[in-house]
């Protein structure tokens, strides 16, 4: 077995996983029908499908937004009028699987509550690269759409058959076809009846434009809400199939030990109680969670221990070990910086830093597997099904066709659960007890051995003329991406790098990836020269911006908090970040209040403008925005992950600490809907112009800018 | 430890065999199946597992088995009657007030206990008493929205 927890390697997305599928179509037909029954199929088939393979984590090009080529999507109209759309994207709290549904009951014409998604399952779904990057929205709606308006005119073309008339002049409307000219209508039930009718996806259909959306473009709430307030959701935490055990891995005293001798003694004698040593993995399957970790306190390891980099000597390692030559696909260039230096009236130079933080998603990494014949089925908690099931069965050298993965709507992932890691666990204990075994991860496990958003150390060297126009801007990033690393002003003479450096924690794709680095970098720095040149912080920005859409959205912001504000008591700040990322655009703006005497920082309000094209659901997407906000808050203020010598120094929520009810402010979200734009996704950009609103808001307040993230963990020390 | 034998959850008697000292969540998890009730951090700081033993709001992972016998339980699997929501599950489903909605349980029950002692809570007592539990999905305005709403409702209806 793959010792996945002794490695570090760096999760693909942060570099922007776009491996394009080299599977093919793998439910046959007939069995698609056996599994829902008669009806009309429909199944998106990509022309022109490239053979691109799955490239090695680190060499995956950079602004490739490619999607998988073969089938995409596939949408079944059944006999009884049900509607199953199957996507292989999975649900993760970012309600998608309401949003999904919405599209094709929009396109196809049927009510909401008729459609059902089939999401995430590796048997029964299209391959998809997985559920990050914001990309559902802008690739699996248009797609479902397309299947959906093709099942629309298969029906029609059908209706048209059967009244022995031209399809042109018939109308699909609440499922159903009707014929104007003689008032006659025949349901999708009816015309679905009897037929076993699978279609590939014909050149691309026109799809409903924004503006004659009914069903999209509405808040309609979460399917299955009543699931979640009851508790009969099942999460992977909560399954427990007949004859399940509960599975423990033991852990090593710090990252990359190697385990040097291992003993079992009283183990052994405990009835039903599993423990398997397979390299350096070591875990306990039993018949409850508690006996399980008893095994393993039974059990004597001695571990091989390296000398780790701490908290302490980071940053400069960063800047020591940051690759002497860049890739070309992480350095941009154009003009002169020199020239743009030497023509400056102020210049301004600056580094910034961002720490590791912690995904901390409330249900912890969990799997639950179970092998039948020699297949092995897993459920799991993942963004990256497909990706898990090829690790499987590489790691159990299975074919692919023996591996199914199988993703139940998850409790949050935020970027943090692509890998394999609990999945392996429970397959490996799994076949050593010959029953289902489970794994759940503790919450301490969870801080340390999943990944980190990677810290950072970025370095700016800017000038500004006379008037406040930029006309010089060097920005070099160490370690921490390059999401979002290119200024959106308008500036003759840049340069920009990402500078790779060895990993020191296992490092990996959150929310927004760099852009939330990158950003803070930036709109700070921006904040800065707008003081240096002594004007306003927005109409320094407006002085050097061109995008109209960013124009927008920092009016919106602007307008909303009432930008600019006359400062009413002691201690108050205002300030404002914007910025663009994954086709979305985001203003922020930030009221704080610091207590001079104590250091005590509390952000009063924050107002964000988002706009993200056309809204496919303006209640989900709120949900999204606000959480992104809260949630920006907690890096920005306060959360870092400790750490020394190969261990994590603040494993718990009672010494990471994440944002509570108190901490959150009054908030408000501007949501601008434009329908003459494609939709975007809108799950990460909310939450990267949040820490720099905030940091210039304590600038306003305290005349004291903070460079570095978390910017408060101990409140704001004065000079 | 005083033996365990039953356990009275949601009006219903169960027969309890894991060892009294098991922290209550794991009984009613692994041994009852009622899955509603969360882990989230096994020390009391998130609130997913909380549930009211004898009325009060308590975090099942810090509370041995042995110390709910002979109180009455209630996980959120026993709030709904006859098919109808408790007033708290229908605010929070109408006021959206979840995403990935691991914490609602944990979310809901607080709140249930906190609108038991005080039906009129401000908005600065209900930030107070939820403070132990955290939603990482950042839904707390609607969750205190929820709330609000529910003690409205509660308070209409005598309930």
């Amino acid at each position: 077995m793959n010792n996945v927890e002794g490695k570090l390697f760096i999760e693909p997305e942060r570099y922007e996983f776009t491996a394009a599928s080299i599977h093919q179509f793998e439910l046959a037909r007939r069995d698609f029908f056996k599994i829902l029954g008669a009806g009309i199929a429909v199944f998106a088939v990509a022309k022109d499908a490239p053979a691109a393979q799955e490239t090695a984590p680190g060499h995956r090009s950079f602004h490739n937004e490619d999607l998988p080529k073969d089938i995409s999507a596939w949408l079944h109209v059944g006999e009884d009028g049900s509607v199953t759309g199957f996507t292989g994207k999975a649900e993760i709290g970012q309600n998608i699987r309401t949003e999904l549904a919405q599209t094709i009951a929009d396109e196809l014409r049927v009510p909401f509550e008729s459609v059902r998604m089939v999401m995430s399952d590796t048997a029964l779904t299209p391959f998809d690269a997985g559920t990050f990057g914001s990309r559902t929205t802008p690739t699996m709606t248009p797609q479902l759409r397309r299947v959906a308006a093709a099942a629309r005119d298969i029906l029609v073309e059908a209706a048209a058959k059967e009244w022995n008339v031209a399809p042109t002049g018939l109308v699909a409307a609440n499922a159903k076809v009707t014929d104007p000219a003689s008032g006659r209508s025949l349901k999708y039930a009816e015309l679905a009846r009897g037929k076993t009718l699978a279609q590939n996806l014909p050149a691309e259909d026109p799809i409903t434009p924004a503006i004659d959306w009914t069903i999209a473009g509405k808040a309609i709430p979460k399917v299955d809400g009543r699931a979640f307030v009851t508790g009969r959701h099942q999460y992977t935490t909560d399954l427990q199939p007949a004859g399940m055990l509960y599975g423990k891995v033991l852990r090593p005293p710090s990252f990359g030990a190697t385990l040097t001798s291992f003993r079992q003694n009283e183990t052994k004698a405990m009835p039903g109680v599993f423990v398997v040593r397979d390299g350096d993995f070591v875990g306990a399957a039993a018949p409850t969670e508690r006996e399980a970790q008893e095994a393993l306190d039974a059990v004597k390891a001695e571990w091989k221990e390296v000398t780790q980099i701490s908290n302490k000597e980071l940053f400069a390692y960063f800047k020591q070990n940051g690759a002497a030559k860049t890739e070309d696909r992480f350095r941009k260039q154009k003009g002169s910086i020199e020239e743009g230096l030497a023509n400056a009236a102020h210049r301004l130079d600056a580094t910034y830093s961002v720490a590791y933080i912690a995904h901390a998603p409330l249900e912890p990494r969990a799997a639950v597997a179970q092998w039948t014949d020699g297949k092995l089925t897993v459920w799991t908690g993942t963004q990256r099904p497909f990706a898990n099931r090829d690790e499987l069965a590489a790691a159990f050298r299975l074919p692919e066709s023996s591996v199914r993965v199988i993703v139940p709507d998850t409790g949050s992932a935020y970027g943090g659960k692509h890998t394999s890691d609990a999945a392996m666990e429970a397959a490996r204990l799994a076949r050593a007890a010959g029953r289902p075994v489970k794994v759940v991860w503790t919450r301490e496990e969870e801080f340390t051995w999943a990944y980190f958003r990677p810290a950072g150390v970025i370095e700016i060297k800017s000038g500004i003329a006379s008037d406040g126009a930029l006309t010089a801007w060097e920005f070099h990033n160490y370690h921490s991406g390059a999401s979002g690393i290119e200024t959106p002003y308008v500036v003759a003479n840049q340069r920009t790098e990402y500078h790779q450096v060895p990993l020191i924690l296992r490092s990996g794709s959150y929310r927004g990836l760099a852009a939330t680095a990158n950003h803070f970098a930036r709109e700070t720095h921006m904040d800065a020269l707008a003081s240096t040149a002594k004007m306003n912080s927005i109409d320094f920005r407006m002085k050097n911006l061109a995008d109209t859409r960013m124009r927008a959205v920092l009016e919106a912001a602007a307008k909303s908090l009432g930008w600019p504000r006359k400062k009413t008591r002691e201690g108050q700040g205002f300030g404002i970040a914007c910025g663009a990322e994954k086709g979305s655009y985001v203003a922020t703006c930030a009221e704080v209040s610091v207590d001079r005497g104590s250091g005590a920082v509390r952000v009063v309000k924050l107002v964000e403008a988002f706009e993200c094209g056309a809204i496919v659901n303006p209640d989900g997407l709120r949900n999204q925005v606000v959480g992104a906000m809260i949630q920006g808050l907690g890096g920005a203020l306060f959360e870092a992950i400790e750490f020394e010598n190969g261990r994590i120094k603040n494993p718990r929520f009672s010494s990471y600490r994440v944002p509570r009810f108190r901490d959150v402010p009054e908030i408000e979200a501007v949501l601008l809907d434009r329908k003459d734009i494609p939709s975007a996704g809108a799950g990460e950009t909310p939450i990267m112009a949040v820490a720099p609103a905030i940091g210039n808001a304590i600038f306003d307040a305290a005349g004291v800018r903070l460079n570095n993230l978390p910017m408060v963990p101990n409140g704001l020390r004065l000079a | 430890m005083a033996k365990l034998t039953e356990l009275e959850v949601n009006g219903k008697r169960y027969p309890v065999n894991y060892p009294p000292d098991t922290p209550l969540l794991y009984v009613l998890r692994d041994e009852l199946g009622l899955t509603g009730s969360k882990y989230g951090c096994g020390e009391g700081q998130c609130g997913a597992c909380t549930v009211l033993i004898g009325g009060a709001p308590r975090r099942s992972c810090q509370v041995p088995a042995s110390a709910a016998a002979g109180k009455p339980v209630v996980t959120i699997e026993g709030l709904e009657k006859d098919g109808r929501l408790h007033p708290v599950q229908q605010a929070f489903l109408d006021a959206g007030a979840f995403q990935c909605a691991y914490c609602t349980s944990g979310m809901i029950m607080s709140s249930v206990g906190l609108l038991q002692t005080n039906p009129s809570p401000s908005q600065a007592d209900i930030v107070q008493f939820l403070q132990g539990n955290v939603c990482r999905c950042g839904t707390h305005p609607r969750i205190i929205d929820a709330v609000c709403q529910a003690a409205k409702i509660m308070r209409e209806h005598g309930r």
